[in-house]
């Protein structure tokens, strides 16, 4: 029994065989997601294909190409680039705090040429890849072991504190939730995990108390009494809620959103797309999107449960988790469950940078489902 | 085998956790699921009313200005037809394109463009630009037509001010501007693209009064306040703001403008008995259409390096010593607290010594002994000197404020000064020094530190002709009760004769052979006879060597060292109706050049009067008094 899977892990595997194995049923899903960014663009152009919606779909034509592209590269190489794109991407972090252009307050993004980077929109993927390449091969018993914490805890903690600098604490708490994710799929052991919930808690109320910026206060102020500033920062959600209530079963017909079309809504076409579309398409059509990301989520959870490595559960997982965590924060933003944070709806919400991110982060999805049975050297639980 | 069976171990172990996982984000998107449900089932009713009240909007509608109007109701300040082009820069991707193919159909500065980029970079949320103004109908008429092309644009129909009188009533109707900065509150009214506040004269005054009160139109909305359609539905009509009526004469203040042509100057009326200003005139003045439609800088320049200071208003704010024509005050003073009965003469050598230092008459040859009615006639100083050093620097300076020096008549328009009375007090504290009695003789002259406003001489003036305490005022519905026409004035409780022996003093000034200004040959208008005086304010200070040697003429001095012409009068002498002041900056000698356009300017004034009255109001009327 046990001879014969040996016998099933591969050492090599020819192009053709690899293109035999992609997961066409991802594939569809995501161009179903974009498409439905196409179509909420288009219409909140006032049916134009200019300025957003054609671009999006060209966009995603090319990212969808090149996640194939990067789908069929051997596995070996996602494995061997994984701590130098950990290292690459924390120095682009620290770039950013010594050079970073400021953009809307907050330092995030990095001028390199003509390319404006945004460092943090990297470290997600380089440190889900570090830390499933960490974590792989590293016995159960020794991955929860506290000694072995140390490194883990090391790379989740100085991006989060870097980006928290800029300041972007949505997007620290999302590269946060995915590296701890991580760690729990690796087998973190409950104790800690009780632990870890414990002092959280408190550096959270500490934070809260302490630690946050004033324009991050006043979010959370105009989250919990958004009706005191109707005109002021209150302003988004409750126009935000407006459109998805008014929206109603079947909402207003496509190109008929008159809180989008009469630019009520902020950020319409990129963190409160999800708005535009519950307007013009209603509860149906929401809760279709909810259940597309569950399909695509469900789908990578498939591909991470069938992967015979731990790199590739690890990987998947960690990309569907910040893919999940994406989608959950941006919805709860745009109906007033959380306060206002910088956090787009992937595949749907315009933005090349976030589109380039997802797409990567699929590509290593998708090449883990080509290369799952993929014989690959262990790791000792430290960087090699 | 071990690595095998660790990755199996590691493999349930992923599949329990990622099960938990799974679990628990099922979970989330169930949470989201419910509560998306909630807002879009449970309560989609009260968002979509919501949604209707953010879509439908009311809109503002700006309320038309009051005029302003002289007392005859002529318009001073009225409103025309605006054609403009707004912009809503929400809709415009492209500025620099828009502002080409614009370009092309109405005419558009590089300025202009350069002001439109400026504003829209600056503008706060949910605000309009505004892209053109007073174009011509052909212009407007052409945008309007291109409008399709024009996305963003929007063509509107507004007011904009324009002050038809021009220059002459510059500074009291005063001129609208955009709402600045400082002076924006949460009116909604102040934020409407090209609204206009009074920003000087009455126009900022009596803003409050003149602006109305802003309508509502009930339209379809975008978020950017764009209109998108408008509705039947019924709203409310915008109230025009008050017309106001001045006291001024449009045909007086004209004629006075005209008639100080070039000079710098500042002249003043007062209607006696009601208190009423018919004229006030700081000349040059200014086009306040510039200002109302935006000046250019180099406009604005030359009108700050002008100097004769064209913005200032010189009659509520200019300061002069008031030289001879303070006289008056000094005689009344004298009889007041018997320091001379009238009819003492005192002899004028051309000098008086006080100490070692020497005083002059302005004639070096000296009038011979004068009494008071000579000495006011001929403006002796040497009799002047003598009557302040008895009277003492204190009770000059009380009877100067009981006059009205040293008070601000600024009628509300602001910008008014108080002038300076100096007495002891006031010496010390301001310099440390005690008062000299040389300072006490040159005051008796209206020299030193007395300085006095034109509006100040007028309003003497009309206290010295009537006896009563009349007070200036600008606008006729805030006159009303403070003099009326039967002089209801405070009586100033002065002695019949002592007004009587100054009053026949300034008449003397004007009507006696001798007197200073008698070359200008009175009212020419048959009995009625004038009253005035003279002053020859100086500027510069004259050395004893100068004085020994040959004083300079004034037309030998550069322009800002000559001394100021004034000249106050009052008519008829024998039952004053108006009074009267002019200064002449720099003009050089009171007599012969504030004098004459101060003779004239009253003339027309009594003449404007008569017209008036004998039409109008009969019985009271100085034409019907002539007529019996």
């Amino acid at each position: 029994m046990s001879t014969f899977r040996v016998a099933h892990l591969e050492r090599t595997l020819p192009i053709a065989a690899k293109l035999v194995r992609i997961n066409w049923l991802l594939v569809v899903l995501l161009c179903l997601g974009a498409m439905i960014g196409v179509a909420v663009l288009y219409s909140i152009a006032d049916g134009s294909w200019t300025p957003r919606a054609a671009q999006h779909g060209v966009r995603f034509g090319i990212f969808l190409l090149l996640m194939l592209l990067l789908a069929l590269v051997d596995i070996r190489w996602w494995m061997a680039l994984a701590y130098p794109a950990y290292a690459v991407a924390l120095l682009l972090l620290i770039g950013v705090e010594v050079v970073g252009v400021k953009v809307m307050g907050a330092q995030r993004w990095l001028d390199i040429g003509p390319i404006r980077l945004q460092p943090a929109e990297i470290m997600k993927l380089a440190l889900v890849l570090a830390l499933a390449r960490y974590y792989h091969g590293l016995a159960v018993e020794r991955a929860t072991s506290i000694r072995h914490m140390v490194l883990p805890a090391l790379m989740i903690g100085l991006p989060m504190l870097l980006i928290l600098h800029q300041p972007d604490l949505g997007t620290a708490m999302l590269v946060g939730g995915t590296g701890v994710a991580i760690v729990f799929l690796a087998g973190l052991s409950w104790r800690v995990i009780t632990l870890g919930a414990v002092l959280g808690l408190i550096g959270g109320v500490a934070f809260l108390v302490f630690g946050l910026h004033d324009y991050q206060r006043a979010r959370i102020e105009t989250f919990l009494h958004p009706e005191r500033d109707p005109m002021g920062a209150g302003y988004h959600i409750l126009q935000s809620k407006i459109a998805l209530g008014s929206g109603g079963l079947s909402g207003k017909g496509y190109l008929g959103g008159t809180q989008s079309h009469l630019n009520y809504l902020p950020e319409k076409q990129t963190d409160f797309v999800f708005t535009a579309l519950g307007e013009e398409f209603g509860f149906i059509g929401t809760l279709s999107v909810l259940v597309l990301y569950v399909l695509i989520l469900f789908t990578g959870m498939m591909v991470a449960h069938r992967a015979r490595h731990s790199f590739g559960r690890l990987a998947v997982a960690g990309v569907c988790v910040t893919f999940a965590l994406y989608v959950l924060v941006n919805i709860s933003m745009v109906i007033g469950l959380i306060p206002v944070v910088g956090v787009p709806l992937p595949l749907i919400s315009y933005g090349g940078s976030v589109m380039l991110a997802v797409m990567i982060g699929f590509a290593l999805v998708m090449n883990i489902h080509i290369h799952k049975d993929m014989d690959l050297p262990s790791g000792q639980g430290w960087l090699l | 085998m071990a690595r095998r069976r660790q990755d199996e171990n590691a493999g349930e172990l992923f599949t329990r956790r990622a099960l938990v996982l799974g679990g628990a984000g099922l979970g989330a998107f169930g949470v989201l699921a419910a509560r998306l449900y909630k807002l879009q089932i449970l309560e989609a009713e009260r968002y979509r009313g919501l949604s209707d009240d953010n879509q439908f909007n009311f809109q503002l509608l700006p309320p038309s200005r009051g005029r302003i109007l002289d007392r005859n109701g002529t318009p001073l300040a009225e409103n025309i037809d605006n054609f403009r082009l707004l912009l809503d820069p929400d809709q415009v991707d492209d500025l620099q394109g828009l502002l080409d193919r614009l370009g092309a159909i109405i005419p558009l500065s590089d300025d202009a463009r350069q002001t439109i980029i400026k504003a829209v970079d600056r503008r706060s949320a949910f605000s309009t630009v505004v892209l053109a103004e007073n174009l011509d109908w052909q212009a407007f008429a052409a945008a309007n037509l291109h409008l399709p092309k024009l996305a963003g644009v929007r063509p509107e129909v507004g007011e904009s001010r324009q002050y038809p009188s021009g220059t002459s009533m510059a500074h009291i109707v005063g001129y609208v501007g955009g709402v600045p900065e400082e002076a924006q509150t949460d009116e909604p009214l102040l934020r409407h693209p090209g609204f206009r506040i009074g920003r000087t004269g009455t126009e900022k005054a009596l803003d409050g009064r003149l602006r109305g009160q802003a309508g509502a139109l009930k339209v379809e909305v975008s978020a950017r306040g764009r209109v998108v359609r408008e509705l039947p539905d019924p709203a409310t009509a915008a109230i025009a703001g008050d017309d106001i009526t001045l006291t001024l004469d449009h045909r007086i203040q004209t004629f006075a403008a005209n008639r100080l042509e070039g000079m710098s100057a500042a002249v003043c009326a007062i209607d006696i008995r009601s208190g009423a200003v018919p004229l006030l005139l700081s000349n040059p003045g200014f086009d306040p259409n510039l200002f109302a439609n935006g000046i250019s800088s180099p406009a604005y320049k030359a009108l700050l390096d002008n100097d004769h200071k064209p913005l200032f208003n010189k009659v509520l704010g200019g300061t002069y010593p008031p030289a001879s024509c303070f006289k008056p005050v000094v005689a009344m003073a004298a009889l007041q607290h018997g320091v001379t009965d009238g009819k003492e003469r005192i002899r004028c050598t051309g000098k008086t010594k006080l100490g070692d230092r020497e005083f002059h008459c302005w004639r070096r040859k000296g009038h011979g002994p004068v009494d008071m009615l000579g000495a006011i006639g001929t403006s002796c100083d040497i009799y002047f000197y003598e009557m302040a050093k008895r009277l003492g620097i204190d009770r000059v300076h009380d009877a100067a404020r009981v006059f009205g020096f040293g008070e601000n008549f600024d009628l509300g328009l602001g910008g008014g000064n108080d002038g300076l009375v100096p007495n002891q007090a006031w010496k010390r504290a301001r310099f440390g020094t005690s008062w000299s009695q040389g300072d006490t003789l040159i005051s008796g002259i209206g020299q030193g530190y007395l300085s006095a406003t034109p509006i100040q001489l007028a309003v003497m003036t009309a206290r010295i002709a009537s006896g009563r305490k009349v007070v200036p005022h600008l606008y006729s519905d805030v006159g009303q009760g403070i003099g009326g026409a039967d002089g209801g004035f405070e009586d100033m409780a002065l002695p019949t004769q002592h007004l009587a022996a100054v009053h026949a003093g300034m008449t003397a000034v004007c009507e006696a052979p001798w007197g200073t200004a008698f070359r200008l040959g009175g009212l020419d208008l048959g009995d009625i006879k004038m009253a005035g005086k003279s002053g020859t304010g100086q500027v510069r200070r004259i050395s004893t060597q100068e004085r020994d040697d040959r004083v300079r003429r004034n037309e030998e001095l550069p322009w800002k060292l000559r001394d100021h012409a004034l000249f106050v009068n009052y008519a008829p002498a024998d039952e004053p109706r108006f009074a009267l002041a002019i200064v002449v900056e720099h003009g050089g000698g009171g007599s012969s050049v504030a004098g004459p356009p101060a003779r004239d300017i009253l003339r027309e004034l009594l003449k404007e009067d008569m017209k008036n009255t004998a039409s109008n109001v009969p019985g009271e009327a100085l034409g019907a008094e002539n007529g019996a």
